[in-house]
């Protein structure tokens, strides 16, 4: 287990020269049932700050390329290019195919949250993080579909599985597999990239092929597509799906946020709802994660930096696009900009990943992970 | 002769094995006695007696019996909760718990839970039940007060007792069959056996650590000392990939214990065999009030090992790791060896410590041990037959070690509770690492002869017989009654209930999928598949064996033999490895690594959905 040692090295100080009323309860459930800020209170007074602390192989991580990340309590789960990273009080200990993982490349990573079981999603198969004993499930091994496992759900006693070849789901209590594709559910393509489950309904993000409901009460499968086709072009904004290749998806409050390479979506069951840079304070189109927290609020992974929406505001965080250094702008609903001084920045602008532990976000990023530490004036 | 009533029924039905008196054609039914506990006052002895499938209520005096109460079927595992007022039964045939008032002295309640339920443990804040699940190898976590599954935590594979620390805060889970190491896809089943002690927060209801036992394949009870500083598991540690040429200094297993604990450091793996006198199969623990002692049962060699704790701690400070090969070092801190009746189990000592119990399963008695002077005082008889059936003596043949070099090992060391042990042996002297062969399931065999996996034994009285004297036993013959009755146990093992079939009995719709690919004659080309490459011909009629030999392209240069024994399907579950040398560790592993040509059946045109849908439906059988 390496030390970590030399963080306060790669700790900017931070000083927040925007002082304000900042948003309560980012991460808390209950918190998140509050509704858009109103009019009055101004974007910049509602949007949350962080002081970002950044790690990388100088401290410990054991990749720079970070794809996953999840909280455990106290615990930080990173999966990496190279290894399985888990960081507890103050350390990094890291977990690669000699202690049983599937492949050193984590792509995805979810809590079993009854049994503290943790799930990693790689691209050599599907691993179990067990009490500290390592399980992998592979398509030669298991029922697996494919061995390239880009998301991970679990929901009660089933995980659901996100592949390069359909989607799976394993029942843990007769081990049975069960997998979906082309011939059994309305999936065009079987790049499926992500999976979000709940008891109710299981959403899969499917690279190429939209968005795939599955309702768990019926059995049925829905489809929802970009009404304009696979063309980049939006005609009809808001009326469906904003692009066929969907990347991420979040189901929560009965919410959808789906996320594609041409700007993301809210669906509520009824309404669309589109965003893109040009009419929203989303950085860029191109969009890698999505984490909904509630029904308004969610937090966008793109290529140009990490984004919050709490559905009014926007803020956007990232190191400058032209200089590097830390930047933070607010947008309000009525579309003004406001930038903010901020001296600490996530690690990189390509951001692949989020979790939330309590106010504070933990944030994957093409070259780093980064904690975001809630300041509060 | 006599006459042997092998009723299997599967599906929600009854599974039984009995046996009726030659003469009078009375049906016999034996206690069986397993394990043993005392009310905390110590007035009451509870008995677990998993023939008649009953808890019997003794005198913590006299040892009389008091009341018979009815539980479920194959009861394995108990426990009193922390109050006293419950016992709670793990009933392993039927997969349910029942909850024994003893005040009233009734069950109150039964309770379904998983697959072959062994062992239930409360929590001492009364909030959850611990249930080991053997075959779905998990713990089930339940809600005390209704019986209501929370969830499932994982365990290693074989999970079958849990033991609770002094102070309550953890549940030390322990496995009777390796784990099924899912690496190394590629390299077959040549790795060293690992099993573990799945040690569980009791309060969060997680899976805490994970205790390692390398080369440990069957572990057995747990004990602790009443301070929590020390534990003592007993378990096997089997040398299953060396050739079984030398027999001398504990040829093909070592009988050991894992210490852990505070006063030990570091887990310590140490021998109780001696170079000539061997403590085959170990099973239960105790550990004395005072701590000055350890007591275990041994099986196969019918005896209880006595230990001298301080003498064991030093020994182990100075021998940290493993010293299973040691021959020498229980001489350090073995005291003594006590004889007691025919397949030792539980043990439960008086709160004093003046007295160890011990319950002999074949012989349905208990031995009364004055812990001072290290010998038995009484042997208290079970209400039973007095009559010994040969059945029953081949039972008691099977479980015991007597009948091979200096009493080293029995047919259940690698026929666990008359199963198997998930390990592939290299059994003959015909050099290191030649025909490597995975051990099978032994229930319901008749009619799937003939056995070894290159069909040498053409029935079971050879293999029984002169195969395992020369290979295993490497010691005088059975006699022929002996040998007779053997064969006659071992043919009255019933299959145990399939759990992945249907209360119903109905195929779901993946197993009806899967059992018209088992039984197709055409490949999903239209072409015809040739007889022998289809699965329904080798593995035909009900137990899945044509009981001919062929050569399915699974072969290995290392083999002695090009045609293989088609092995029976039944269980086939439960069961891995597989193929002949347990080169498969998955049944998928089957067809997707070692079936290239096609030669172990028509497969290779069916897609992963179908072949999933495949071994649904061989788990059915």
């Amino acid at each position: 287990m390496k030390k970590l040692c030399a963080i306060a090295c790669f700790v900017a100080a931070a000083s927040l020269t925007h002082a304000g009323s900042p948003a309560k309860g980012l991460g808390s459930a209950h918190a998140a049932k509050s509704a858009p800020q109103s009019a009055q209170v101004r974007a910049v007074d509602a949007v949350p700050y962080f002081r970002f602390e950044n790690f990388t192989t100088a401290n410990g991580l054991p990749d720079n390329h970070v794809f996953s990340v999840l909280v455990d309590g106290d615990r930080i789960w990173a999966g990496t290019e190279n290894g399985l990273g888990v960081y507890e009080n103050g350390a990094w200990k890291t977990y690669n195919t000699a202690d049983g993982l599937a492949h050193r490349a984590v792509l995805s990573l979810a809590l079993d949250k009854r049994t503290g079981d943790v799930w990693a999603g790689t691209m050599g198969g599907l691993s179990r993080i067990s009490g500290g004993r390592i399980d992998s499930y592979t398509q030669l091994n298991s029922g697996l579909s494919n061995d390239v496992v880009y998301g991970v759900s679990v929901e009660g006693e089933n995980v659901w599985v996100a592949t390069a070849a359909g989607a799976c789901r394993l029942d843990l209590k007769t081990g049975q597999w069960s997998l979906y594709n082309e011939r059994n559910t309305p999936m065009n393509e079987i790049w499926v990239y992500a999976v979000s489950a709940t008891p109710t309904k299981v959403y899969f993000a499917v690279w190429g092929s939209g968005l795939l409901e599955y309702d768990q009460n019926t059995g049925r499968w829905d489809k929802y597509d970009d009404p304009d086709g696979e063309t980049e072009m939006v005609l009809f904004k808001d009326q469906g799906l904003i692009h066929e290749i969907v990347t991420s998806v979040s189901y929560v409050d009965n919410i959808v946020w789906a996320a594609t390479y041409f700007g993301d979506s809210r669906y509520d069951g009824r309404y669309w709802h589109n965003f893109l840079t040009k009419d929203s304070g989303l950085p860029s189109n191109f969009t890698n994660f999505i984490k909904g927290l509630d029904a308004n609020r969610a937090w966008f992974g793109t290529d140009k930096g990490l984004a919050y929406y709490d559905g009014a505001n926007w803020a956007v965080y990232r190191p400058s696009l032209k200089d590097g250094k830390p930047e933070m702008t607010v947008r309000d609903a009525q579309g003004n900009t406001t930038p903010v001084a901020v001296t600490t920045a996530p690690a990189h602008n390509y951001v692949l990943g989020l979790d939330v532990q309590g106010e504070d976000i933990w944030v994957a990023t093409a070259k780093g992970l980064s904690h975001g530490i809630r300041q509060h004036p | 002769m006599l006459a042997v009533l092998g009723v299997a029924f599967c599906c929600g039905r009854r599974v039984h094995a009995a046996t009726q008196n030659p003469r009078s054609g009375e049906m016999l039914t034996y206690a069986s006695p397993v394990e043993m506990l005392f009310s905390p006052d110590g007035a009451r002895l509870y008995v677990l007696c998993q023939g008649s499938d009953e808890v019997r209520i003794l005198s913590g005096a006299t040892y009389k019996t008091i009341r018979k109460i009815a539980v479920g079927h194959v009861p394995r595992g108990f426990s009193l909760s922390p109050d006293g007022r419950r016992l709670l039964v793990a009933n392993s045939w039927d997969d349910t718990i029942s909850v024994i008032d003893t005040g009233a002295l009734k069950v109150v309640a039964t309770w379904p839970v998983g697959a072959e339920p062994s062992s239930v443990v409360e929590d001492r804040a009364g909030k959850y039940l611990f249930v080991a699940n053997r075959i779905s190898n998990d713990v089930a976590v339940l809600d005390a007060g209704t019986g209501a599954e929370v969830k499932r935590l994982l365990a290693g594979r074989g999970a079958s007792a849990i033991t609770a620390s002094p102070d309550g805060s953890r549940m030390y889970v322990t496995h009777v069959y390796p784990n099924l190491n899912r690496e190394d896809t590629m390299g077959g089943d040549r790795g060293i056996p690992r099993s573990e002690i799945t040690v569980i927060d009791a309060e969060r209801a997680v899976v805490d650590q994970r205790i390692a036992l390398k080369a440990v394949a069957h572990g057995f009870h747990i004990a602790f000392s009443r301070d929590g500083r020390l534990g003592v598991m007993a378990q096997l540690h089997p040398k299953n990939l060396v050739p079984l040429a030398h027999v001398e200094h504990s040829g093909a297993f070592a009988d050991t214990l894992t210490v852990f604990g505070a006063d030990v450091g570091q887990p310590a793996e140490v021998p109780l065999d001696e170079l000539e006198r061997y403590a085959s199969r170990p099973f239960g623990v105790a550990v004395s009030p005072d701590k000055s002692r350890i007591y275990v049962t041994c099986e196969g060699s019918e005896i209880v090992t006595v230990i001298d704790v301080p003498r064991l701690l030093v020994f182990v400070r100075s021998h940290p790791g493993s010293s299973a090969r040691d021959l020498s070092g229980s001489a350090n801190y073995v005291i003594t060896r006590i004889a007691v009746g025919r397949d030792p189990r539980g043990v439960t000592m008086t709160r004093d410590g003046s007295r160890l119990l011990v319950a002999n399963r074949l012989d349905d008695t208990i031995s009364v041990i004055d812990t001072r002077a290290n010998r038995v005082v009484a042997t208290v008889r079970l209400d039973g037959p007095d009559v010994v059936t040969a059945q029953r003596h081949g039972e008691q043949t099977f479980y015991s070690a007597a009948y091979s070099f200096q009493g080293q090992i029995g047919c259940a060391n690698c026929h666990i509770d008359s199963t198997f042990d998930g390990l592939a042996w290299d059994l003959e002297p015909d050099g290191f690492g030649r025909d490597v062969v995975d051990n099978r399931l032994i229930e319901d065999l008749r009619g799937t002869e003939p056995y070894k996996w290159n069909g040498g034994n053409p029935n079971l009285p050879t293999e029984c017989g002169p195969r395992t004297e020369m290979y295993f036993w490497r010691s005088e013959n059975y006699d022929n009654l002996t040998l007779a009755d053997l064969v006659l146990y071992i043919r009255s093992i019933p299959q145990r209930p399939n759990r992945w079939r249907r209360p119903d009995g109905e195929l779901t719709a993946a197993q009806e999928r899967g059992k018209a690919l088992f039984e197709r004659s055409v490949d999903k080309f239209g072409k015809p598949i040739a007889e022998a490459n289809r699965c329904s011909y080798c593995h035909s009629g009900k137990k899945g064996t044509s009981q001919k030999p062929f050569d399915v392209g699974t072969g290995k240069a290392t083999d002695n033999s090009g045609l293989l024994d088609t092995p029976q399907l039944m269980n086939i579950a439960l069961t891995a490895p597989y193929l002949h040398d347990g080169s498969a560790k998955t049944l998928e592993e089957i067809w997707t690594v070692f079936n290239p040509t096609d030669k172990h059946g028509r497969t290779n045109d069916l897609t992963k959905d179908e072949l999933n849908d495949l071994i649904e439906y061989l788990r059915t059988r």
